[in-house]
């Protein structure tokens, strides 16, 4: 079963958030999902430019009051 | 009652923390009212950033070091005896020797490492300067290469946040130097989608990188390197080939700090202005220690180190807190083997590198031997 890991990098600056994420996929299985909180509006297009160039999925992106979440799944 | 000041870890930022205590509590220390230990892993200390020279020639490997006793001030009790545990409930340190240490205030200054093995094949197939024994072996490689193909190839989290840059241009003109330019093609690597994590620091480098024909790519996370083929091969899918990889490993904390359950990788929760860990009021955490999401420069820890003397002074002298850190960096950038620029910033302000010149270069240069000064707290 899939598994889920969240990282919290509300705060950070760019490319902080995105650097986060990169981190994090290295240590989960293909199929995981990653959840990535950021502060930093530059993720957007940061790290949307990322999984387009490295083949992992967008799950979904939501703008909350505070930060941004991404749901990120690792495809390979 | 004497105040106990723990430092775990003699790199530069517990060292100029040590030092900047001793010269502005020096009337607590000779009634004993205050004592200062520190708890380090070797007997020399390294002046790291020196390392970068090392692979050119440019500087002598005696003059990265000094004993760590004659840089402490007499007033520190000095112990080769690294921590093995932290217990910050319990309020104490025990060490590889088995011995106990309670505190009173405690500074977390344990410091980075490279970790190669992290990449499968790294270790084997990639060159390295961020250790003495890392920079030997590509001054060596550096003196047989006859030309070909040389990968720099960046990973994160790194320290010196810089030294990529200015690595990959020094190698440019030791090349050139050496006749050996025309025969070799010279490719950065960097994670991210552009040349460096500060984006002054890339707009700059970018177009000096176009100016000396070498080549660039960018969303490069090393995911293996196979040595009998030499190549290297990004989670992004790209293969390259080299003849030299020089690679600058991705980091971690010190691995005390993650068996003592106090952050995962070695990095440590930090209040980014009060250096206090974050759920404790009696430890403090400086250079690369903190999770901080800044530079992790010589610099970051240097004016890290200032603002915690003057707190913990105040906090011994005046019962309160002194000042906020504001999150200053400044970080020279060898852009070459003559010439130089820098950066600095803090929280509010970005960076702006300046034009390159000669009298920056010759500063930074000066600034490699004033280094002691500022280790034993006098700059």
């Amino acid at each position: 079963m899939a598994e889920r890991k969240e990282v919290d990098a509300r705060g950070m600056a760019c490319p902080g958030p995105l650097i986060a994420l990169i981190s994090a996929l290295k240590t989960v299985e293909v199929g995981d999902e990653v959840e990535v909180l950021s502060t930093d509006r530059g993720s957007n297009k940061d790290i949307a430019t990322w999984l387009n160039k490295a083949g992992h999925q967008l799950v979904e992106s939501e703008q909350l009051a505070d930060h941004i979440r991404f749901l990120v799944r690792k495809l390979r | 009652m004497t105040t106990r000041i723990l430092i775990v870890g003699g790199g530069l930022a517990g060292t100029i923390v040590a030092n900047g205590l001793c010269r502005q509590l020096g009337r607590e220390l000779a009634k004993g009212a205050v004592n200062i230990t520190m708890l380090g892993a070797d007997e020399r200390h390294l002046y790291q950033p020196g390392l970068l020279y090392i692979p050119f020639g440019r500087m002598r490997e005696a003059e990265l070091f000094r004993e760590q006793r004659k840089v402490l001030s007499h007033h520190v009790y000095f112990h080769v005896d690294p921590a093995t545990a932290i217990d910050v409930d319990g309020r104490t340190v025990t060490t590889a020797s088995g011995k106990e240490y309670g505190y009173d205030y405690l500074v977390l200054a344990t410091g980075s490492r490279i970790t190669p093995e992290e990449v499968p094949g790294m270790a084997e197939g990639a060159h390295w300067f961020y250790d003495l024994a890392g920079a030997r072996r590509l001054r060596e490689a550096l003196g047989v290469f006859t030309g070909g193909r040389i990968v720099v190839n960046v990973n994160v989290p790194h320290k010196c946040p810089v030294a990529p840059i200015e690595v990959t241009f020094m190698l440019h003109d030791f090349l050139k130097e050496r006749g050996l330019w025309d025969k070799t093609e010279l490719t950065y690597t960097y994670p991210i989608g552009r040349l460096h994590g500060l984006e002054p620091v890339a707009n700059w480098a970018q177009p000096e990188m176009d100016r000396l024909g070498i080549k660039y790519e960018t969303f490069f996370n090393a995911e293996s390197v196979d040595p009998n083929a030499r190549t290297v091969t990004s989670m992004e899918g790209s293969t390259l080939p080299y003849d030299l990889l020089i690679t600058i490993p991705p980091h971690k904390g010190a691995q005390v700090i993650e068996n003592s359950g106090l952050g995962k990788g070695g990095w440590v929760a930090t209040d980014k202005k009060t250096l206090h860990r974050v759920g404790s009021n009696n430890v403090f955490v400086v250079g690369d220690t903190t999770d901080i999401p800044i530079s992790k420069a010589g610099s970051t820890a240097h004016f890290e180190a200032d603002t915690l003397v003057d707190n913990l002074v105040s906090l011994i002298q005046e019962g309160c807190m002194a000042r906020e850190y504001d999150g200053k960096v400044f970080c020279f950038i060898e852009a070459g083997l003559n010439r130089g620029t820098y950066v600095w910033f803090n929280y509010q302000v970005p960076p702006n590198p300046v034009p390159p010149s000669r009298m920056v270069h010759w500063f930074k240069l000066a600034y490699n031997r004033m280094y002691w000064l500022s280790a034993r707290g006098l700059m």
